[in-house]
């Protein structure tokens, strides 16, 4: 009888689960509120940019139509523009520089994280980053004063003996067998571009496979060892497939970037507008040279039509960079990096 | 292993008779593993642990001579080649060949790719160094002719014509530029950037992951889109062309850098510090102010100075915004104004010789400029926050103690002239007294001799 009671008083209103709510003094809501704000105003620009850049830029492509695509010349005045010629030549300027980086980052990367001594990879590292920090303009010093007239042979070289089998490699206007032919043919080309574009891209690209590299489980790597794997078979077996996420995340970063590079690109090419698959050959474009050659003298129009081709360019790297963002982070490696 | 049996097969074996106490001794020395035991006759070999091998470095050495002579056979004698870039290629691929073959003729085939792939790593990890010091050499090489003259630093390029001389004209008017629009750039980017890391970092909500998106995607902005945007705005709304446009510009191209970087840093501040605050009765806003930022210190002034320094080099957003000029225009909120890397772009393009001399010479100072600024930025974020130097160390070290010190004073209800002498006092006066021999102050005062408080003697 006593335990009946006792089971009928344990049933009371009290076993109800009570909502739980945190009481926010004024000062913490305050602070949540302006730091709320900061990261609204930051979004905020950043939309902006690409809103703004629609909207002056709305105009020019309703004038332009579906041609805005398609069309290789770039007049705006005329009506007759479009970023075909000039989209093309960035992303030329970019596979080039991606087939030049790719290879240097993966080496540099696999080398400061495997090969290099322990007592000089901070300075290596230090060093790489540094490479990242110095400013484009000076690249293209450089590349301009420096490289071209030393790649020039080469672009000969490539020309004679495999543009006749592989027309990227052909040259307009170039004849091999002409001994007073001269080289300036070559001088303002993707090929120059790419590469001092490459110089750029490498080191972030190598950054990112290195930081990846230096993840790979020691365990694996210690078993692969201990299984009797050569430092290569232990580098190809566990490194590589770990870092796969890395590698390809890091090249689309580059890729991005490299899209995007203005002064590099516009001091050393001299810009046309059709489409110029020939790497070799001097004249090269990309939107951002196109955009700092055009901007001084461009009418009303002329801008919006700049702004028009700024967002494709914007655009397009904002899906590169999104593709390489979500690369990483489901790799096997992004889960633990930040 | 191969010890072990030596030793197991020196043990003498049952029966066997000693036949002087040498060989007990021998015998006994071969059985017990004392410290100073000398290992026995015939024990294995010592190891190389070297990473190098000799016989590596012989086969790198002999391909490279090799390479290079037939390369140089190929270019003088044989084949009509040209250009210095063509030998050392040539020459590095007969290299790799020659190499590869020299392995392959003593060991078998997983070994030689992984002397060749060890080979090619190296190489091009140095390839990419090369060309960083061939890129910073040259450049600082071509500019330091300008350099020596003194009026480069200290004048502008008002009074100077396109056929003058190196010694008329100067770029301190694209310095002052630079640092006038860097400073408004810094205003604007390092409470923003700070503020919404620190939102990032305290406040984890869907709104923080979407933010934390869109910065990540900005990073990678283009400059000149970042330079057409702020165009876009002057242009809508009528404005003219100006430095604090380009500032903001820069500021559109600095902010996701100083976010990213700053959240990472504050990521890594320890959870239980934050905890611990929090514990002790503290708001979020207070913890963030006293103890989360005073612990990433150095990690947030690294992010603020990697932003700057990238700010700095940029010249597609100010080339777009500010314009170039030749004089000083010290205010930016009218008229255009110059920055280091827009003068030499604008000295570049002109085919006057002088003018490639004094856009090379700006382009040394720029970059000096930016490496310094790196260097200071990896000097100071060198730790992880949380972590001091031993210098801090010290300092923390004695704070804390003389903090201890107050702190039993006030228990004991010590007060005045003797908390004074307890406070930070004590440790360096006995230390110095000790030095200059002479009495401790606790010995000219016996009251406080007396006292349980005991002095440490360091």
């Amino acid at each position: 009888m006593a335990l009946q009671s006792e089971v009928a008083l344990s049933e009371g209103p009290t076993d109800y689960p009570r909502t739980l709510s945190t009481k926010v003094d004024r000062p913490d809501a305050a602070f949540r509120w302006v730091a709320r704000s900061g990261g609204t105003i930051v979004v905020t620009v950043m939309t902006l940019v690409g809103l703004f850049l629609l909207i002056r830029g709305f105009e020019a492509i309703q004038a332009a139509g579906p041609n805005f695509i398609t069309e290789q010349a770039w007049d705006p005045n005329s009506g007759n523009f479009g970023i075909a010629a000039v989209f093309m030549g960035t992303l030329f300027i970019a596979l080039t520089a991606i087939f030049f980086a790719l290879p240097l980052s993966f080496g540099t990367a696999l080398y400061i994280s495997e090969y290099a001594p322990q007592k000089i990879k901070p300075l290596l590292i230090t060093t790489v980053d540094l490479m990242a920090a110095i400013p484009s303009i000076v690249y293209g010093l450089w590349g301009f004063f420096f490289l071209s007239p030393l790649v020039l042979p080469v672009s000969r070289w490539l020309t004679t003996y495999i543009g006749p089998w592989f027309p990227p490699f052909s040259v307009q206007g170039f004849d091999p067998d002409d001994p007073l032919a001269t080289l300036t043919v070559f001088s303002a080309s993707t090929f120059i571009a790419g590469i001092v574009v490459a110089l750029m891209v490498a080191p972030i690209t190598s950054s990112i496979m290195r930081e990846v590299f230096q993840q790979a489980p020691l365990g694996e790597r210690e078993g692969a060892l201990a299984l009797g794997a050569t430092k290569w078979g232990m580098i190809s077996s566990v490194v590589l497939p770990f870092g796969r996420g890395g590698i390809i995340g890091g090249t689309m970063l580059g890729l991005g970037r490299s899209l995007g590079e203005t002064i590099a690109v516009f001091l050393i090419i001299s810009p046309v507008f059709v489409i110029q698959p020939r790497i070799l050959e001097k004249g090269a474009n990309s939107i951002s040279a196109l955009i700092a050659l055009r901007y001084n003298e461009a009418s009303g129009f002329e801008i919006s039509a700049l702004m028009a081709a700024g967002l494709a360019l914007f655009i397009v790297t904002l899906i590169v960079n999104f593709g390489a963002s979500t690369i990483i982070a489901r790799s096997r490696s992004g889960s633990e990096s930040d | 292993m191969t010890g072990l049996l030596n030793r197991t097969e020196a043990a003498p074996q049952h029966g066997d008779d000693p036949q002087s106490e040498l060989e007990v001794a021998a015998v006994k020395s071969t059985w017990t593993r004392e410290a100073n035991a000398l290992p026995p006759a015939g024990a294995e070999p010592r190891r190389s642990t070297a990473t190098i091998r000799v016989v590596d470095v012989i086969r790198l050495i002999g391909s490279a001579s090799a390479a290079i002579g037939l390369t140089s056979w190929l270019y003088f004698f044989a084949l009509p080649l040209e250009g210095e870039l063509g030998f050392t290629l040539i020459s590095y691929g007969l290299f790799l060949l020659l190499f590869g073959t020299l392995t392959a003729f003593d060991e078998n085939r997983p070994t030689v790719r992984d002397r060749l792939a060890s080979v090619v790593m190296h190489s091009l990890a140095f390839l990419l160094l090369l060309a960083l010091f061939s890129v910073v050499v040259y450049t600082v090489g071509r500019g330091l002719e300008p350099l020596g003259f003194l009026n480069f630093f200290t004048q502008d390029m008002s009074n100077a014509g396109p056929l003058d001389d190196l010694d008329r004209g100067g770029i301190l008017h694209a310095v002052v530029g630079t640092l006038i629009m860097i400073t408004i750039a810094l205003i604007l980017t390092i409470p923003l950037g700070i503020l919404t890391a620190i939102f990032l970092t305290e406040y984890p909500s869907r709104f923080a992951r979407f933010v934390r998106t869109i910065v990540e995607a900005m990073t990678a902005l283009p400059s000149i889109v970042a330079g057409l945007f702020v165009y876009a705005i002057i242009v809508q709304f009528g404005l003219t062309r100006s430095g604090f446009a380009a500032a903001c510009a820069i500021t559109v191209m600095m902010l996701p850098i100083v976010v990213r970087s700053a959240d990472v840093v504050l990521r890594l501040v320890p959870g239980n510090l934050k905890e611990a605050a929090r514990a002790l009765g503290a708001s979020t806003w207070r913890t963030v102010w006293t103890v989360t930022m005073p612990t990433a210190r150095s990690g947030l002034t690294t992010a603020v100075i990697l932003g700057t320094a990238r700010g700095i080099g940029e010249t597609s957003p100010v080339l777009l915004t500010a314009g170039a000029t030749t004089f000083f225009n010290f205010n930016p909120f009218s008229g255009p104004m110059t920055s280091l890397p827009l003068t030499t772009f604008t000295f570049v393009k002109s085919p006057e010789l002088n003018f490639i001399a004094r856009g090379f010479g700006t382009a040394a100072v720029l970059m000096v400029l930016v490496v310094v600024l790196f260097l200071i930025a990896r000097a100071i974020g060198g730790r992880g926050p949380g972590q001091l130097s031993a210098r801090q160390q010290r300092a923390r070290t004695r704070a804390s103690r003389d903090d201890d010190y107050r702190f039993r004073a006030r228990d004991l209800g010590l007060t005045g002239s003797k908390q004074l002498a307890l406070s930070s006092a004590p440790n360096s006066a006995n230390r110095r007294a000790r030095l200059w021999q002479r009495p401790a102050p606790s010995e000219s005062r016996p009251e406080d001799a007396a006292s349980p408080i005991a002095y440490e003697k360091d």
